[in-house]
């Protein structure tokens, strides 16, 4: 999706106030509704859109056309990244005794311990697939979050009353207003035509 | 004030006992709410409310005051040296070794949950997989209390780190004591994550409903901004998928690498192959049973019984009873294989658990483990709060006792008769374990006054009213409404 910026003449009907307008909210009040209206969001051909619901409602991503998130593919190298350290630090540390600098000077140091041959890769392989899943969870946890632009300690959804049960029992859907086709009257009538129980500016703060 | 409309499927609230099995209907999974606002209010008023039950407070001083005493009975070991156990030449590990063998087998029914199950599809999962992960992460927290402070010299214990020392030497890493320092804090650091990513959505329905302003920047700092974003819910439950992907064999792995610090040593009674398997069964075995033991009171006191219901109950029961059979058949098998190897240590080691000194505590591990779980076969007693309570007491106490048994006796009669002795513990040895009790409850009591002790989110998503196509078709077909699956 490439950056949009605001147009002049959108600019201009979004400083009839003094704050700026961040976008229209519309509240539904079930997930067979929000996904309708969902639907018709995305014909007309919005972009810069969301819908917030206390849980992941099945089938919203389709209606949305959300595409799949790349996180898998980050998470499979960070895996097998967590699969290499762990051979190099127990072939590096038990089985050479080469100097490396790794902040300091370091030594490896052959260990031979009741006959087992120092390159044990047998012996290596738990504190491998420890080390791969460290890793990958550690990848997963912190990039999902980071793909979502979190955490954040503030969002202009956030000043609204009614959005307070977005995490209880209510579906929004929101039309940012740098959406090229966002236009105050327009957006707000064509969201008022998707039957919600209510809609509002949400301006940005 | 809602708006949901009531569907016309299943009359939910005429289901008091959805226990039944009813051929072609799938069992409610939530019993008397058809509003996503009420287990929000059922779940939140718990943290909420400003007064609670006084089983609480008289709980957690109980636990403070034995949480105190481990601080003791710990300053004291540190202070005078592990000659304040009752640990002698063969018997070098004892109570220390055995409380983390069980507390960390006690956290694999957490994972289990939250992990194996949701890869299954089971539903059900999602009433009780929040405080079971809890329980996980406070077990295993008491776990890693006890390696750490059996060694002696505590100030050094950063050795089994590959850290850069004074001796210049590192770890040894062919050592199965070594995988199990690298196990044990995966899966610490992977269950916490996993429960902490569960929790975010909820920890944003309590920001969204605090009143005052310390409530609302400390679950607000916690749910890290969440505002149920689709486009971010979809990330989320593929990086939950991916979490549990992880967990799965990462839950399998840790009590067999456990098993490993006994089945990779050449003691008769230890080195046994079936010792993984058997392990991560028992872990099982036990980790249900404290689930179970935690979450009677808890839908008690916190008037969860909506949300865990009697059928989550009695699924938990049914995994006591296969995992219990399990334990069972590993217990006869090693007598077996014991015979079969032909071997005269092996042999003696296994008499010996079950007629030598120990005899009584391989009664008590029999009794408790094998025994009296058979009668979870009894629907009568798997629907029962008293007799599931005091079966899974029963079960705790047994595998306490497995985990000692095996353990103790394989120590204390090993190859040589000369070198035998009798492992007797101290006072010091049974408080810190007690102590451990008092750790465990004394976390878990603040996990169930502060957060969201059952998944919000998860339990609205298995409602039926959760499905968007709820509406268009609440008329006809009833078993195509969401439920239960199990």
């Amino acid at each position: 999706m490439t950056t949009l910026s605001n147009t002049p003449d959108k600019l201009q009907s979004s400083s009839a106030s003094r704050t700026r307008c961040y976008g229209m909210m519309a509240e539904f009040a079930t997930p067979g509704e929000i996904m309708k209206a969902a639907e018709k969001v995305r014909a007309a051909g919005y972009r810069w859109w969301d819908c917030h619901t206390p849980f992941p409602v099945h089938g919203l991503d389709n209606a949305m056309g959300i595409s799949p998130t790349i996180l898998p593919v980050f998470v499979f190298f960070a895996g097998l990244t967590g699969t290499m350290i762990a051979f190099g630090l127990q072939a590096f540390t038990n089985a050479t005794d080469w100097s490396i600098w790794a902040f300091v000077w370091v030594t490896g140091y052959p260990f031979l311990i009741s006959g087992k041959p120092l390159l044990s890769v047998p012996a290596f392989i738990p504190v491998m697939f420890e080390l791969t899943i460290l890793l990958s969870a550690l990848t997963t946890f912190g990039l999902m979050f980071l793909l979502n632009g979190l955490p954040r300690l503030h969002h202009p959804l956030f000043t609204s009353n009614r959005f307070l049960r977005a995490s209880d029992d209510r579906f929004f859907i929101v039309i940012e207003a740098r959406d090229p086709r966002f236009r105050r009257q327009a957006t707000r009538d064509f969201l008022e035509g998707l039957s919600p129980i209510a809609v509002e500016e949400v301006l940005d703060t | 004030m809602s708006s949901i409309p009531v569907g016309k499927g299943i009359p939910v609230d005429h289901v008091v006992d959805n226990t039944a099995e009813h051929p072609g209907e799938r069992a409610p999974l939530v019993l008397n709410m058809h509003e996503f606002n009420d287990v929000t209010t059922t779940v939140c008023r718990v943290a909420e409310s400003r007064r609670v039950p006084m089983a609480w407070y008289v709980a957690f001083v109980f636990s403070l005051g034995l949480l105190g005493f481990l601080g003791f009975c710990i300053a004291y070991l540190f202070a005078t040296g592990v000659g304040v156990w009752g640990l002698n030449n063969p018997v070098m590990w004892a109570f220390d070794i055995t409380n983390f063998v069980f507390w960390v087998g006690i956290g694999h029914a957490g994972t289990l949950i939250s992990a194996i199950l949701f890869l299954f599809r089971q539903k059900w999962r999602t009433g009780i997989n929040r405080f079971a992960e809890a329980m996980t992460i406070f077990a295993v927290i008491c776990a890693g209390i006890f390696p750490g402070i059996h060694v002696g010299r505590v100030w050094v214990i950063y050795w089994v780190f590959p850290i850069p020392n004074q001796m210049e030497m590192w770890p040894q890493f062919r050592s199965p004591l070594l995988w199990d320092v690298f196990a044990v804090s995966t899966y610490f650091t992977v269950s916490l994550l996993f429960w902490y990513t569960g929790m975010v959505p909820d920890l944003a329905t309590l920001r969204d409903r605090a009143r005052g302003k310390i409530r609302q920047i400390g679950y607000g700092l916690f749910a890290l901004g969440w505002r149920g974003s689709n486009r971010h819910w979809h990330r989320y439950e593929r990086a939950y998928l991916l979490l549990a992907a992880l967990s799965t064999p990462l839950v399998l792995s840790v009590h067999s690498v456990v098993s490993f610090d006994f089945a990779v040593s050449q003691l008769p009674g230890w080195h046994t192959t079936i010792f993984p398997p058997y392990f991560v069964a028992g872990a099982i075995f036990s980790g249900f049973a404290m689930v179970v033991t935690l979450a009677v009171p808890a839908r008690e006191l916190f008037g969860l019984k909506d949300l865990i219901t009697l059928r989550h109950l009695d699924n938990m029961n049914k995994i006591i009873l296969v995992t219990g059979s399990m334990v069972g058949y590993a217990y006869s098998i090693e007598f077996f294989i014991a015979w079969y190897s032909g071997a005269m240590y092996e042999k003696f080691a296994f008499l010996n658990r079950a007629f030598g000194q120990y005899w009584w505590a391989y009664f008590i591990m029999v009794s408790c483990n094998v025994i009296t779980p058979q009668l979870f076969w009894f629907k009568r007693i798997r629907t029962s709060i008293w007799g599931m309570f005091i079966l899974s007491l029963i079960v705790n106490i047994g595998m306490w006792f497995e985990r000692f048994v095996i353990i103790v006796s394989s120590l204390a009669n090993d190859f040589l008769p000369t070198s035998w002795d009798v492992f007797i513990p101290t006072w010091v040895d049974i408080g810190t374990m007690i102590g451990s009790f008092g750790l465990f409850m004394t976390l878990f009591l603040l996990f169930c006054r502060y957060l969201p002790m059952i998944a919000m989110a998860e339990v609205k998503a298995v409602m039926p009213e959760a499905d968007p196509h709820h509406d268009d078709h609440a008329s006809d077909a009833k078993d195509e409404e969401g439920g239960a699956n199990s």
